[in-house]
């Protein structure tokens, strides 16, 4: 067995004084040795909020990991003490953020934060060692004069170095998952590119599994070798990349494919956005939550959850369109947008 | 670094003069002259005493006169004890109100910062609200009522430490605790909200996500930062611990610079209050001036000293 993590129907909710938020409605999916696992969906959907009760980073309170388990090799994560997690941060677990100009601390030199991570995993070396070790790092993520580098501040760096940084932190003490919250949304396009291609140098040469959560497909495509798309607090189609890109098959899924540009069809096709919002999370619907954006929503959409279906080898669905007494609807409407 | 200190320097010497020269022109602006009160002078008597002070030149000659013995660090003696220097008096007197306003001071960032960082930790709990309305009460009210009440109740009352006068450590805890509790309520509340601001900071998930401890978060990560606010109003609060001194030093009888400046300024004292005046503002301006260099040292966003390409 290569699963190293394996998420089983999590849920996370925040109290609030509005409610209860629940974020994380039941979300599974597993990550492999050296993979890259992607998580998508709008903005809200609870990507972040996931890859935070991974590493057990939620704020308590208001947050809570209400049910299901977190297995890492293993262990329980959603069982284990807050010490024991501490250990397991940044060591075998590493995150990255979002956005590099304020993930850095400000008043303390790069090296002192790369190194740091090191002396509190691995108390039997030394500083010098330590700080060999940063400055390897660093060169290794591409920043030039890495020596000198290490002594200055997060504010001499660009917001693409400090990413680069970023990324040399998390993998200084070689974990074996680095769970990436969109990291490239605050930088520019050119930036992006590069950034991309460091995590695929890095993946190749460390052997780290990647969770990439974005909402930009094209990081996807590039990157991943399966996706889970989340849509209000659940995975609601998973698959390999090729199977998603190239058969999806909730409306949802669909939906996203449409409002990103694409080589491989006609120039000048118009960009279809997905009409209506989420659901309210504080009361989430009874049946399907996209239903109510959803052009092929069906009586039983808003009554029932749908079930899991397997479509293909790895590929899975939660739509009612996937049902026996659904299927002529189905099949027009695949032809419908696919044609 | 040390051009940055030189030029300080120069705009440190030019604020003192400006204060020497308003204070000057100010304070003889004031009606009455050192000799009034005194009721068994006669003309001749009082023409000889203004002569030999000065005074009966024309003021900008005076000016010149005091500029020049300032700059030998000489402030004059005292009209009104007339065998003293304005010198002699600080040198008596400043030690004990300086040993009175560093002891309130360190204590008041101390106590203030722990209590600050204890409240924002155990944000909305009973330590918080406690330290909060602590805080309150120590800002709005006044020292010398703050001192009266810890007069009456810790001296007279449980009689667990003596009323007044300064001769021992046991004396310095009072006066030292009722110049000190607006400060410290001041320092506790910034630190507080500063703290609290920066806690939600992604530097700070970014160190959680490593795997440090909670004590090497608070104490390496967020009190550096949370400090810096902080830092910035402690030039404002050695001003109100130096004024306020004058204060509780009449109130507890301390034999120190208080009693000088107050009197002094009834007395039409010229060269005491000049001397005092001028001393404390240099004071003043030189605290400022380190704290600014803390400053840079704590943040090293804020240069000191512009290297060019950077
Ligand atoms: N601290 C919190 N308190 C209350 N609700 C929260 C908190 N953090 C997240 N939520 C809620 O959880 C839901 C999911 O948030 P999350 O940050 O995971 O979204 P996301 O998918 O990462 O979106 P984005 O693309 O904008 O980052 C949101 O509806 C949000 O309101
Ligand atoms: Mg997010």
């Amino acid at each position: 067995m290569n699963t190293i993590l394996d998420v089983k129907d999590l849920h996370v909710s925040f109290k609030t004084y509005g409610g209860e938020v629940q974020a994380v409605r039941g979300v599974s999916f597993t990550v492999k040795k050296g993979e890259t696992v992607a998580i998508v969906g709008e903005s809200g959907c609870g990507k972040s909020v996931t890859a935070q009760s991974i590493m057990k980073l939620i704020p308590n309170p208001p947050g809570k990991i209400t049910s299901g388990s977190i297995l890492f090799k293993g262990r329980d994560l959603t069982k284990i003490s807050e010490k024991e997690m501490r250990k397991i941060r940044g060591s075998d677990i590493s995150m990255i953020f979002q956005d590099p100009m304020t993930s850095l601390n400000p008043t303390l030199t790069i090296g002192d934060q790369i190194t740091e991570a090191i002396l509190q995993h691995e108390p039997v070396v030394t500083k010098k060692e330590a700080q060999f070790r940063a400055c390897e790092m660093l060169g290794e993520v591409g920043i030039a004069n890495p020596k000198e580098r290490l002594k200055q501040f997060p504010h001499q760096f660009s917001g693409g170095m400090r990413q680069r940084i970023m990324i040399a932190m998390a993998l200084v003490c070689n974990p074996s998952i680095l769970i990436a919250d969109e990291p490239t949304t605050a930088l520019d396009v050119t930036i992006q590119a590069q950034i991309i291609d460091l995590f695929k140098k890095i993946q190749r040469n460390t052997g780290v599994a990647i969770i990439m959560i974005t909402h930009d497909l094209g990081v996807v495509a590039k990157l991943a070798d399966r996706i889970n798309v989340m849509y209000a607090g659940k995975v609601v189609e998973s698959g390999t990349t090729s199977e998603i890109f190239y058969n999806p098959q909730h409306p949802y899924t669909k939906g996203l494919l449409n409002c990103v540009p694409r080589l491989d069809l006609e120039r000048g096709q118009p960009l279809i956005p997905i009409p209506g919002s989420p659901p309210d999370l504080f009361a989430p619907p009874i049946g399907c939550a996209y239903s109510s954006r959803c052009e092929f929503a069906m009586e039983v959409c808003d009554a029932y959850q749908p079930g899991r279906t397997l479509v293909a080898e790895g590929h899975e669905v939660n739509c009612w369109l996937q049902d026996q007494r659904a299927k002529q609807v189905k099949f027009h409407l695949r032809e419908k947008t696919y044609s | 670094m040390l051009k940055y200190i030189g030029k300080r320097f120069i705009s440190m010497m030019i604020t003192i003069w400006v204060i020497v020269t308003l204070t000057f022109f100010l304070m003889h602006a004031i009606p009455g002259s050192p000799f009034n009160q005194e009721r068994n002078t006669n003309d001749t008597v009082r023409k000889n005493l203004e002569a030999h002070y000065h005074l009966d030149e024309n003021l900008f000659v005076q000016y010149g006169i005091y500029l020049k013995s300032l700059l030998q660090f000489d402030f004059g003696p005292s009209i009104k004890q007339s065998s003293t220097s304005v010198n002699e008096l600080l040198s008596r007197g400043f030690p004990i109100s300086f040993e009175l306003g560093s002891v309130a001071l360190l204590f008041s960032i101390v106590s203030g910062i722990a209590l600050g960082i204890f409240a924002a930790l155990r944000h909305n709990g009973v330590i918080d609200y406690g330290a909060m309305t602590l805080a309150v009460i120590g800002i709005s009210v006044p020292n010398f009522i703050m001192a009266t009440l810890l007069i009456q109740v810790v001296a007279v009352d449980l009689k667990l430490l003596p009323v007044a006068t300064w001769a021992s450590y046991k004396h310095m805890i009072l006066p030292a605790l009722a110049l000190s509790m607006s400060p410290l309520a001041i320092i506790a509340r910034l630190t507080r909200s500063s703290m609290l601001e920066v806690l939600t900071q992604d530097y700070i998930r970014t160190a959680r996500a490593k795997g440090l401890s909670p004590f090497k978060i608070v104490v390496k990560h967020a009190l550096r930062n949370a400090l810096l606010p902080v830092i910035t109003i402690l030039g404002t609060l050695v001003a109100a611990v130096l004024t306020g001194s004058f204060v509780i030093e009449k109130i507890f009888a301390i034999p120190g610079m208080g009693q000088y400046f107050v009197s002094s300024i009834n007395d039409r004292d010229y060269p005491v209050i000049m001397g005092t005046t001028v001393f404390y503002s240099t004071l003043l301006i030189f605290l400022l001036f380190l704290v600014d260099i803390a400053y840079g040292i704590i943040d090293p966003r804020i240069k000191l000293h512009k290297k060019e390409g950077e």
